[in-house]
C-alpha cells in the first residue's frame, strides 16, 4: 500500500514539474531543438535541475541494498551500446521533433491537451505495440522490464 | 520574458529530479515514463502493473487539477493530424526499442553516468535537432 501511495505522490510531483517547467508546451520543446530559429534553452535548465537531485539520490542508493519500502534497488547500469539503443533513440528524437511531445509530457498534459493530445497518446501506445512486434528482445525478456 | 522561463524550467526540473529521487529511494524504481507506460501496454510490468498505473494517474491527474484552477494551460500541439500521428508512433516505437526516453535515459540515466543513458540522450537530441531543421527550415512543414 505504501508503494502505491508513494507512486501516486511521485507521479504527481513529476507532472507538476513538467507543467511548471514548460515541458508540456510543444513550442518550448521544439524551440530547444531548433538551433536555427529563436533558440530556447529552457529544456537544458529543466534537465540540469532534474539531474542534480537525482545524482545525489544515486549516491544515497549506492549505500543501500533496498529502498524504504523494502523493494530492491535497481541493478547497476548495463553499458551495452547496440543498434536498438541508438536506432530507437534516433526514431524517438525524430518523432519528438515532429510533434514536440515525449512520453512524460504526453501523459502529464492529457487532462488539458484536447483531442490532439489524446490522439498523440493513442498513436504512441500503437508505436509501443509495434515495437514488441517487430523487434523480439535479443537480450532476454527482462530487457523489456529492465531499467535504462 | 525568456529569463523567467529559464527559472521556471530550473524549478520544474528540480521537482522532476525530486520525484525521480523519491521513486528510487522509496520504491526502488527508475522513473522512466516510456517504460512505466510501455510495460503496462505490452504486459511485461507483472506485479508492478498497479504501481505503474497509479504513478501515471498522479502524473496525469495533478497537472489536470492545476489546469482547472490555473487556466490557460496549453500544449500548443500542432493541429496537423499527420504530425500528431507520425510523432506519436515514432515516439512510442523509438522509446520502446531504446528502452527509455527523456526521463529514463535523460534524467535517471545521465545522473548516474550510465553509458546507455548518455548515448541515447545524444542520439535523440541530435536526431530531434536534425529533424526540426528539416521540417522547419528545409521543408517548411511545422
Amino acid at each position: 500500500m505504501a508503494r502505491l501511495v508513494f507512486a501516486a505522490l511521485t507521479g504527481g510531483i513529476f507532472g507538476l514539474g513538467l507543467l511548471i517547467s514548460g515541458m508540456t508546451d510543444t513550442r518550448k520543446v521544439q524551440g530547444f531543438l531548433d538551433l536555427f530559429g529563436d533558440w530556447d534553452p529552457t529544456l537544458a535548465f529543466v534537465m540540469g535541475g532534474a539531474i542534480l537531485p537525482m545524482a545525489v539520490a544515486w549516491r544515497i542508493a549506492a549505500r543501500r541494498r533496498v529502498a524504504l519500502t523494502g523493494a530492491p534497488m535497481p541493478p547497476p547500469p548495463d553499458g551495452t551500446i547496440d543498434a536498438r539503443l541508438v536506432g530507437g533513440s534516433v526514431l524517438f528524437g525524430a518523432g519528438w521533433a515532429v510533434a514536440g511531445l515525449c512520453p512524460g509530457p504526453a501523459l502529464a498534459s492529457i487532462g488539458f491537451g484536447g483531442t490532439g493530445g489524446v490522439i498523440f497518446l493513442l498513436a504512441m501506445v500503437a508505436g509501443m505495440v509495434v515495437a514488441t512486434r517487430i523487434a523480439r528482445p535479443t537480450d532476454g525478456v527482462t530487457a523489456w522490464t529492465s531499467d535504462p | 520574458m525568456m529569463q523567467t522561463d529559464w527559472l521556471w524550467g530550473l524549478a520544474g526540473g528540480g521537482l522532476i529530479g525530486l520525484a525521480a529521487a523519491m521513486f528510487l529511494l522509496l520504491n526502488g524504481r527508475i522513473m522512466g515514463a516510456s517504460s512505466l507506460l510501455g510495460s503496462v501496454v505490452d504486459g511485461t510490468a507483472g506485479n508492478k502493473t498497479l504501481e505503474n498505473i497509479v504513478f501515471m494517474a498522479g502524473l496525469a491527474g495533478v497537472p489536470w487539477l492545476v489546469s482547472l484552477i490555473w487556466s490557460g494551460q496549453s500544449t500548443h500541439l500542432t493541429p496537423d493530424l499527420w504530425a500528431i500521428v507520425l510523432g506519436g508512433v515514432l515516439v512510442g516505437l523509438g522509446t520502446r526499442l531504446a528502452n527509455g526516453c527523456t526521463s529514463g535515459h535523460g534524467v535517471c540515466g545521465m545522473s548516474r553516468l550510465s553509458r546507455r543513458g548518455i548515448v541515447a540522450s545524444l542520439a535523440y537530441v541530435g536526431a530531434g535537432m536534425l529533424m526540426i531543421s528539416l521540417l522547419r527550415h528545409v521543408w517548411g512543414l511545422v
